[in-house]
């Protein structure tokens, strides 16, 4: 009995000082760590959306408040006005969650496009609302008084053919965008300057 | 039993060579060796962990009792691989999206756990350190030397910071690249190619 105490305790004692040092590792690098994830995984997505702007979106990001999470809102200066916010939603498709960078033009009201940042849609179809920019183009210009819908169900929106479950995702997490928007808008005009 | 640090340090060179002499750790050897940025920067990380571990397992060689020692063997790598994976997501990410799953892999390759077991678990911290060393350096020039081999001809190009190489600048524009190479059945044919050659080379 007093071995198999022994050997459990010494099984804890090893898994307890592994867990304290990837903890403390984890809170050192956690800075950079978020720093390069928003540089190459939404990196890519923003520079598209925020093409043109004489900024950086990523170092011009706020932390804006939602409720009890806070949102990390990229903005883009155009015409030397800071006129365009982008943050991330996700949406749920066919292979998982699919990651939504969302760009909205404050002065406006409406979208100014939209990237995909993450995604578990297959090849060649689903996964073509990332690689084909003329899915997404759609999305420029709407105006955010009405839900995004795709054209079966009544809205605007052309599916991608052979992958209507990730175009209904895409529009469900647009719109989740939206209902964000609407809701943080008056926050990110308090916290934007110039 | 009484070896020096050099002779412990030189036969993971060489004569026990992991991939291509104790044929292990297989599995990172066929999958990224598609370029020799993928396969050098493996063999560093797979390195470190070797060492790390190798040490750690070493200076509790007495505490870890025979019965859980795989358990706790398992623990030390897993937590030196996770650490090794933050580190790599801080200050390398483009490698790290490159070796992707790979990087968590390194806990169950095999030469990690083998040399924990038939080397570390037995012998002086200093010994290990020379075990680790020569098995991490000779495994990362292994991976370099399939991977040089796999992306020169069968790709054309070789990838590596620094470093801009086209095979059309050496064999002309016309040369096309044998794109087996880079695929998986070409990195089994490279492989058994390899060893071939070193048991040829060997039984000199």
């Amino acid at each position: 009995m007093r071995d198999v105490i022994k050997l459990f305790l010494i099984v804890t004692i090893f898994s307890a000082v592994s867990g304290w040092a990837l903890a403390t590792v984890r809170n050192l690098t956690a800075e950079r760590v978020e720093i390069q994830q928003l540089t190459y995984i939404k990196g890519p997505a923003l520079k598209e959306i925020l093409a043109g702007s004489t900024n950086d979106p990523i170092t011009d990001r706020l932390k804006v408040p939602d409720g009890k999470k806070q949102i990390d809102v990229f903005t883009g200066v155009f015409d030397s006005r800071k006129n365009t916010v982008a943050f991330e939603v996700t949406g749920k498709g066919y292979g998982g969650n699919i990651g939504i960078m969302v760009a909205f033009n404050i002065e406006t009201d409406e979208l100014a496009g939209i990237g995909v940042t993450t995604h578990s849609e297959t090849p060649g179809l689903g996964a073509r609302a990332k690689t084909e920019p003329s899915f997404r183009a759609q999305f420029k210009g709407i105006s955010i008084n009405k839900p995004v819908k795709v054209r079966p169900e009544g809205g605007d929106i052309d599916a991608l053919s052979g992958a209507t479950v990730t175009s209904k995702g895409v529009c469900s997490g647009v719109n989740n965008s939206i209902e964000i928007y609407k809701r943080v808008k008056s926050e990110i005009l308090k916290n934007i300057k110039g | 039993m009484a070896k020096s640090f050099v002779q412990e340090f030189t036969k993971g060179l060489w004569a026990e060579i992991p991939p291509f002499r104790l044929v292990l750790g297989l599995c990172p050897t066929l999958a990224l060796t598609k370029s020799l940025e993928n396969g050098i920067g493996m063999g560093v990380a797979f390195t470190f962990v070797l060492i790390l571990s190798n040490i750690l397992i070493s200076m509790l060689r007495n505490v870890i009792p025979k019965q859980v020692r795989l358990s706790c063997y398992i623990i030390v790598i897993a937590t030196f691989v996770t650490i090794v994976e933050l580190l790599m997501q801080a200050y390398a990410f483009p490698l790290y999206q490159k070796l992707g799953i790979f990087i968590p892999l390194i806990v169950v390759n095999c030469i990690v756990l083998g040399r924990a077991e038939a080397f570390a678990a037995k012998n002086r911290v200093m010994l290990s350190i020379a075990d680790a060393l020569g098995m991490g350096i000779g495994y990362t020039l292994a991976l370099g030397a399939l991977a040089a081999f796999r992306e020169i001809f069968g790709a054309g190009t070789l990838t590596f910071p620094f470093i801009n190489y086209s095979i059309h600048n050496v064999l002309g524009a016309s040369y096309k690249p044998f794109v087996f190479l880079v695929e998986a059945p070409g990195a089994f044919v490279c492989l058994g190619l390899m060893l071939c050659v070193m048991n040829m080379l060997g039984r000199k």
